[in-house]
């Protein structure tokens, strides 16, 4: 466990040497902030609106109203920004034959990934926990339910976490960092959009491309519905994505 | 110490080591000799565990390298050819860090860094980014991580390279003072290094094994004869003859404007030869050993050439 920790801290300490960590915080708490601004924005015109009429007024709900919403769009930015955090993670350790280094040390492969996996955990947590200070506005002069809330945020941490596994892979592909990125960019839009897919096809094909695609699973979460079979989906990308990155690494060794 | 025995490791189509078979003392240095694309670094990665091998077996201090890799690496210390440094990170962090994934206890850490950052002279730099610092530098921070768990075994690819000719020197030392407690391969292609500070040699050409021993067992399997240059105040050829009567010689030759008197090789004419001179007043400027040099032992190894 020292030695995945011995990783994880240099990762992290790399992430936050270098603006990468900053950049990708920054836009992400911007882009957050202008989309909670501009859904309170409009729940408030919206609810001066239903003022008039009471049953309506008593029907306004931010869970409800703002929080999925917000939710979706903030699964967008870090569908962008996500790349950006795994492209060098192996990528650059090849391109500067830092790998021998790793790799003529008395630690495992599993260790090296897990290390590094968390690392990038890491700054998605502090993403996710600096966007949560925003909310704060939400309790202040609304009285929103916090568990909902909450719940959402699990459902964002999870895909992060499932975004991360498969770049974590891709980076482990090559040695060019863009590569990478584009890769991993590509397979989470289409994870993220198969649903799509799922409403022209019939029976059991739309099942499974509905079990598949993410946001069918992101958006129970974000009306604050936990459901075990959708931690279970997330985590399992997360073991699939770090298995794969094993087996890449593996073989490159033996070829 | 080190043992590899019918080695063979293939890219592709591509075979890179071919039967290779050495061995090395504990205690000694040896040197990894051979042309590029040779196979040494391959060969090195083999031992380190960098790198699986196609067949064969490798053992260091006992440990089978493709059974126990954690044990090898564990006792061993690798320097490869392209240093590997994280830029980003300042050299005594980069050195923690090594530290950290070579499973030095926390306690023994910190002192572990200090030793090898005073071993390889790098108090001036220690709290520089390694971005930032020079070649030189660069080159003996990969010594220093190489040597900070204070390995048994070391390899070293090419330490020497990019520094200047008092770095050089330095480092040459350095792995002098290391030998005796540790076994060291160093591959290089300066030569001169070799006869400085190497035991013995394991020569390679495109991934086979040409010779390997010490280097006088070397020497004398590729010459039969031993010989000296002379240079005298006055030549000619007429006294040529005059060599070929003294006892022992069997060929004398001119060469420049000295000569080339050679015996066969197990007795030393050196002592008659000067006295036939210095008796008869010849006046000896020069006298030197035509014993082979690394450079003429290497060029006859990977030509092939015996005499």
């Amino acid at each position: 466990m020292s030695n995945v920790w011995a990783v994880c801290k240099k990762e992290i300490k790399s992430y936050f040497t270098s603006p990468i960590a900053y950049v990708a915080l920054t836009v992400f708490l911007f882009l957050f902030g202008l989309f909670f601004q501009s859904i309170i924005l409009w729940f408030n015109s919206y609810s001066m609106q239903m003022a008039q009429n009471p049953y309506y007024l008593q029907q306004m709900n931010i869970n409800q109203m703002v929080y999925p919403s917000l939710f979706h769009n903030v699964s967008i930015v870090l569908l962008f920004l996500i790349p950006l955090l795994t492209m060098r993670l192996f990528s650059e350790e090849k391109k500067m034959k830092t790998d021998e280094l790793l790799y003529t040390s008395p630690i495992s492969i599993n260790q090296i990934i897990l290390g590094k996996y968390l690392a990038s955990l890491f700054v998605l947590s502090v993403m996710l926990m600096l966007s949560g200070i925003l909310s704060i506005f939400a309790f202040v002069y609304g009285n929103p339910e916090v568990k909902p809330i909450l719940v959402g945020y699990l459902g964002l941490f999870l895909m992060g976490a499932a975004f991360l596994a498969i770049g974590i892979f891709y980076s482990s592909l090559t040695e060019n960092q863009v590569v990478s990125a584009a890769l991993a960019f590509g397979t989470v839009i289409v994870l993220l959009i198969l649903n799509w897919a799922s409403i022209a096809a019939g029976g059991t094909l739309k099942e499974i491309l509905n079990y598949i695609s993410f946001t069918q699973h992101f958006d129970n979460m974000t009306k604050g519905i936990l459901d075990t079979t959708d931690i279970v989906y997330y985590i399992s990308f997360v073991f699939l994505g770090l298995f794969l990155t094993h087996s890449v690494i593996q073989s490159r060794r033996w070829r | 110490m080190i043992e590899v025995e019918h080695l063979f490791k293939k890219y592709g189509d591509l075979l890179a080591v071919q039967d290779l078979s050495f061995a090395v003392e504990k205690g000694h240095i040896w040197g990894l000799l051979g042309p590029n694309a040779a196979g040494k670094t391959t060969t090195m990665r083999i031992l380190t565990g960098y790198l699986p091998a196609t067949d064969g077996k490798a053992t260091v201090a006992g440990y089978d390298v493709f059974e126990q890799p954690n044990e090898v690496k564990r006792i061993m210390g690798y320097l490869p050819e392209n240093v590997p440094l994280y830029p980003e990170m300042t050299v005594q962090s980069f050195l923690h860090f090594v530290a950290e994934i070579k499973q030095i206890p926390a306690s023994e850490r910190k002192k572990a860094v200090e030793k090898s950052i005073s071993l390889s002279t790098l108090e001036s730099v220690r709290g520089r980014l390694i971005k930032n610092i020079s070649r030189g530098f660069r080159q003996r921070v990969g010594i220093a991580q190489a040597l900070i768990h204070d390995p048994q075994v070391l390899i070293l690819d090419e330490p020497t390279i990019g520094l200047d000719p008092a770095q050089i020197i330095e480092i040459r030392q350095l792995i002098k003072n290391l030998k005796g407690e540790r076994t060291i391969i160093l591959s290089t292609h300066i030569l001169a290094e070799v006869t400085q500070t190497c035991d013995g040699v394991v020569i390679i050409n495109e991934g086979k094994l040409m010779a390997s021993g010490s280097l006088d067992v070397l020497t004398a399997s590729l010459q039969k004869r031993d010989g000296v240059f002379i240079r005298l105040r006055e030549g000619g050829e007429e006294k040529i003859e005059h060599f070929q009567n003294i006892p022992g010689v069997d060929n004398v030759s001119t060469r420049d404007d000295g000569y080339c008197i050679e015996w066969t090789r197990g007795k030393d004419s050196r002592d008659d030869i000067t006295r036939y001179i210095v008796e008869r007043k010849w006046g000896l400027l020069e006298m030197r050993s035509l014993a082979l040099g690394i450079e003429e032992l290497y060029l006859r190894v990977i030509t092939g050439r015996t005499e």
